[in-house]
């Protein structure tokens, strides 16, 4: 299908993109790779009156080390931060979460930060993100403010940002451990997870994140060698598990009880 | 800032297979339609629109990306290689085309525009992949009626890591 008329709108920096935010707010839409925002308006989803379109501010095309944290602009693609050559020693998780976005095709496109601030439930990225604990930057006519990602994403779709405000940047932890692992369960490679899962060693404990179990990615730290198994039943009977037309939630329960442990046994198995 | 309102006719000016054009466009053009109607270069292919399928992979300077995926707005100023650059003046096939005609990897050849373009990007970035990564960029794509395993073929030995019709050996 094609998508409802709209008005498009290319800033050329941030102020000018908040100010239009300022003017337009719930209207508005922000296109950045527009990989999610594209397929939502060609199946008329969304009928929003304004397109902004920020994939040319060059100030939200970097990708930056400040203060031990991995800062990725708002107009970096997907693609772009995968051959990024510090991925595999600072930000291990993503090295091994990336593949696993969309095709080789929509990465060349997609942003990272547009698939964080699109907060589909079983999305790779904002499941990495939660899982590393990272930060969402915002920026809007008045500010700047920072949020952690547990505060920002709230619910399947839905996030913190104000109408007004534009995320700029995401900031992952540099990672001090390479212990890492990710799976994911699709109908096919790079189709939306039914369940994705993420695991960090890190010395006496390992950090699981789970994504499209429920609204938002879940996280939970586990000691080592405690049997995880009763505590993977506990948090999948308590994360429920949605419905959809690609499984039930008994299926998406089950798939977190047999393959959240594997993920964690990978992740230990890896050179520190 | 460049602003065009949902109604107005805008217009859009692209490097087209290494040729300048430029034609008129309104904000929700996708790139598909304005490559097709508007430029006129029908190769390109149209099927799912929610970039699923793959068939409208085009090159927008030189990365593979989905034209319906993307607003015709958006490629202004910029360069559009299609599946209609690939072969010589002549008609001679390039070697990619080439390796498909040679395994097989095509029957209606709806889909092939676009694998032929995902590969094309692909290849000069990876110039000896492994099966695996091929499968890997194919997974990006749907064919109904061979199968991948001709395109998979075609794509090893236009990468020159398998040779034609020997039954997979070396």
């Amino acid at each position: 299908m094609k998508p409802h008329p709209f008005d498009y709108v290319r800033a050329d920096s941030v102020d000018e993109a908040t100010e239009l935010l300022a003017q337009h707010g719930d209207d508005a839409r922000v296109l950045a790779g527009g990989q999610s925002l594209l397929a939502m308006l060609n199946l008329r989803l969304l009928e929003p009156a304004v397109l902004i379109d920020i994939a040319s501010i060059s100030e939200l095309s970097e990708i930056r080390e400040v203060g031990g944290k991995v800062e990725v602009g708002a107009a970096v693609t997907q693609n772009r931060l995968l051959a990024w050559p510090g991925l595999k020693a600072k930000l291990p998780l993503l090295a091994v979460a990336l593949p696993f976005v969309g095709h080789f095709q929509t990465r060349n496109k997609g942003t990272v930060c547009g698939s964080v601030a699109h907060a589909d439930p079983s999305s790779e990225i904002p499941l990495s993100l939660a899982t590393l604990q990272g930060e969402v930057v915002l920026r809007s006519r008045s500010g700047t403010r920072v949020l952690p990602v547990s505060e920002f994403q709230r619910g399947m779709l839905m996030t913190a940002r104000k109408p007004d405000e534009l995320v700029t940047a995401i900031r992952f932890p540099v990672q001090t451990s390479g212990r890492v692992a990710f799976r994911e369960v699709a109908r096919r490679h790079g189709d939306f997870a039914i369940i994705a899962i993420a695991a960090v060693a890190n010395g006496n404990t390992i950090r699981l994140g789970v994504g499209g179990m429920a609204g938002r990615p879940a996280t939970r730290e586990f000691a080592v060698g405690a049997d995880l198994r009763d505590a993977i039943n506990a948090l999948a009977w308590e994360l429920e598990g949605y419905e959809d037309m690609h499984a039930s939630s008994r299926m998406r329960r089950d798939i977190l009880r047999r393959v959240g442990p594997v993920v964690i046994e990978e992740a230990l198995q890896c050179a520190e | 800032m460049r602003r065009v309102t949902r109604d107005q006719l805008a217009k859009v000016s692209v490097k087209l297979n290494g040729r300048a054009v430029s034609a008129e466009a309104e904000p929700r053009m996708l790139l598909s339609d304005f490559i097709r109607q508007a430029l006129g270069a029908t190769g390109t292919h149209v099927g799912c629109e929610h970039g699923v399928c793959g068939c409208c992979t085009v090159l927008l300077d030189g990365v593979a990306v989905r034209s319906c995926l993307t607003l015709a707005m958006q490629a202004d100023g910029r360069a559009i290689t299609t599946v209609e650059s690939l072969a010589g003046e002549d008609g001679a096939l390039n070697a990619l085309q080439q390796a498909f005609r040679n395994n097989h990897a095509l029957q209606c050849g709806f889909c092939t525009p676009g694998i032929l373009m995902s590969f094309t990007d692909f290849l000069r970035r990876n110039p000896k992949p492994s099966e695996e990564q091929v499968v890997d960029v194919l997974s990006g794509h749907i064919c109904r009626c061979t199968g991948y395993a001709g395109i998979v073929s075609a794509v090893l030995e236009a990468a020159g890591t398998r040779d034609s019709n020997t039954g997979g050996k070396p």
